[in-house]
């Protein structure tokens, strides 16, 4: 028994033309039993930041709180909002600071830069930061998810398709998962707004 | 609002008491304004995750309040390690087991308080009918706009 697996998540991250989505299963269990099925596991920090945290839910609600003070605290300084990249690094940060006694949580960060470009990054539980151009995954299905995102990714896509993407490649991996399902939410963030959608697939 | 606390009783007593007189206090200090169900929970998580990682307490916790605000009760499970969710309806420790599938069940949305206490007998009767332990005393309360009050006290073993 894993401490990252005792609640159990999905978190999807895959970007597309100008525009970034970011999706999680609901489930909150413990073991195998269902405890919720509508917990939140992804989070915006601001309408072009994303933030999905997979792992144990008490840390996932604690770290949600600690970024959402931290991020406060550099707006009031610095006088402008946190970039994509930067608040990646701060996350890998506030992880790395606790090397020795880790946040149990595996965090995806998805946003627009300043330049509306989409900026993806993953990280472990001690915050070594990984980038990527296409898609970055976290959870108890990883495995699943990778194999999905690979073979259903394609450059460029548009808002719509990537949506259609990002869904199928989440729904696919979390059925063959006992630990994360129970439906999905959807972000899909580009430059002129964030479109959030519900999904309901198998609800086991 | 009230607090059903599963654990150690060193930590059970310690940590409720931690809470509720804290609530307590805030009543005091600001006027006799009270927390708001939603603020007792996340207040309570804090706690918990606080403690999580200098001195843990092995609580597991359902908290329920009603807020003359929004006119409406909500409920609130806590694991000990500090995981919060509002649920429409929740167990702790081995009743959830045998109660989770009756509430899955019959649970529908705006019951009235009889019918709710009826479900929670229905979960009483099922953990005494097939859960090992002989638990014949089961103490149920209801929390309205008038509080916090017992509506059954079970009756005192010794007395059968």
């Amino acid at each position: 028994m894993s401490i990252l697996e005792y609640n159990g998540a999905a978190i999807i991250g895959m970007a597309g033309k100008n525009c970034v989505g970011i999706a999680s299963d609901n489930r909150l269990g413990a073991q195998i039993q269902t405890v919720a099925t509508d917990f939140k596991k992804v989070f915006s920090m601001d309408d072009k930041l994303y933030v999905g945290l997979a792992g144990l839910a008490s840390d996932v609600q604690t770290m949600h709180n600690l970024l959402k003070f931290r991020q406060n605290l550099y707006e009031l300084r610095e006088e402008r909002s946190v970039s994509p990249k930067v608040f990646s690094n701060l996350l890998s940060s506030l992880l790395y600071e606790k090397r020795f006694g880790p946040y149990f949580i595996e965090p995806v960060v998805a946003g627009l830069d300043e330049k509306n470009e989409p900026f993806l990054s993953a990280m472990d539980l001690i915050g070594a930061p990984s980038y990527h151009e296409d898609f970055v995954v976290s959870g108890t299905a990883t495995a699943n998810m990778l194999g999905m995102c690979e073979t259903l990714y394609k450059p460029d896509m548009e808002p719509e398709e990537l949506f259609e993407t990002l869904s199928q490649a989440l729904l696919a991996s979390v059925d063959r998962d006992s630990l994360s399902g129970w439906g999905a939410v959807v972000h899909i963030v580009t430059k002129d707004g964030v479109i959030t959608r519900e999904l309901k697939g198998r609800q086991d | 609002s009230a607090m059903g606390v599963a654990g150690p009783n060193s930590d059970l007593v310690n940590f409720s008491e931690y809470i509720s007189k804290n609530f307590a206090l805030y009543q005091l200090s600001n006027d006799g304004i009270q927390l708001s169900t939603a603020a007792q929970a996340n207040f309570c998580r804090n706690e918990l995750a606080a403690a999580l990682r200098k001195g843990p307490y092995q609580v597991n916790i359902l908290l329920g309040g009603y807020d003359k605000k929004t006119s409406s009760g909500s409920l609130y499970w806590m694991d000990y390690l500090a995981a919060l969710t509002k649920l429409k309806y929740g167990a702790q420790g081995y009743a959830s087991n045998f109660c989770l599938s009756i509430m899955d069940r019959d649970y529908k949305e705006g019951l009235t308080q009889d019918e709710a206490v009826q479900i929670v007998e229905k979960c009483i009767q099922e953990l005494k009918v097939r859960f090992l332990l002989n638990q014949s005393n089961f103490l149920i309360k209801v929390i309205d706009k008038d509080g916090v009050r017992v509506v059954k006290f079970g009756a005192d073993p010794a007395d059968n």
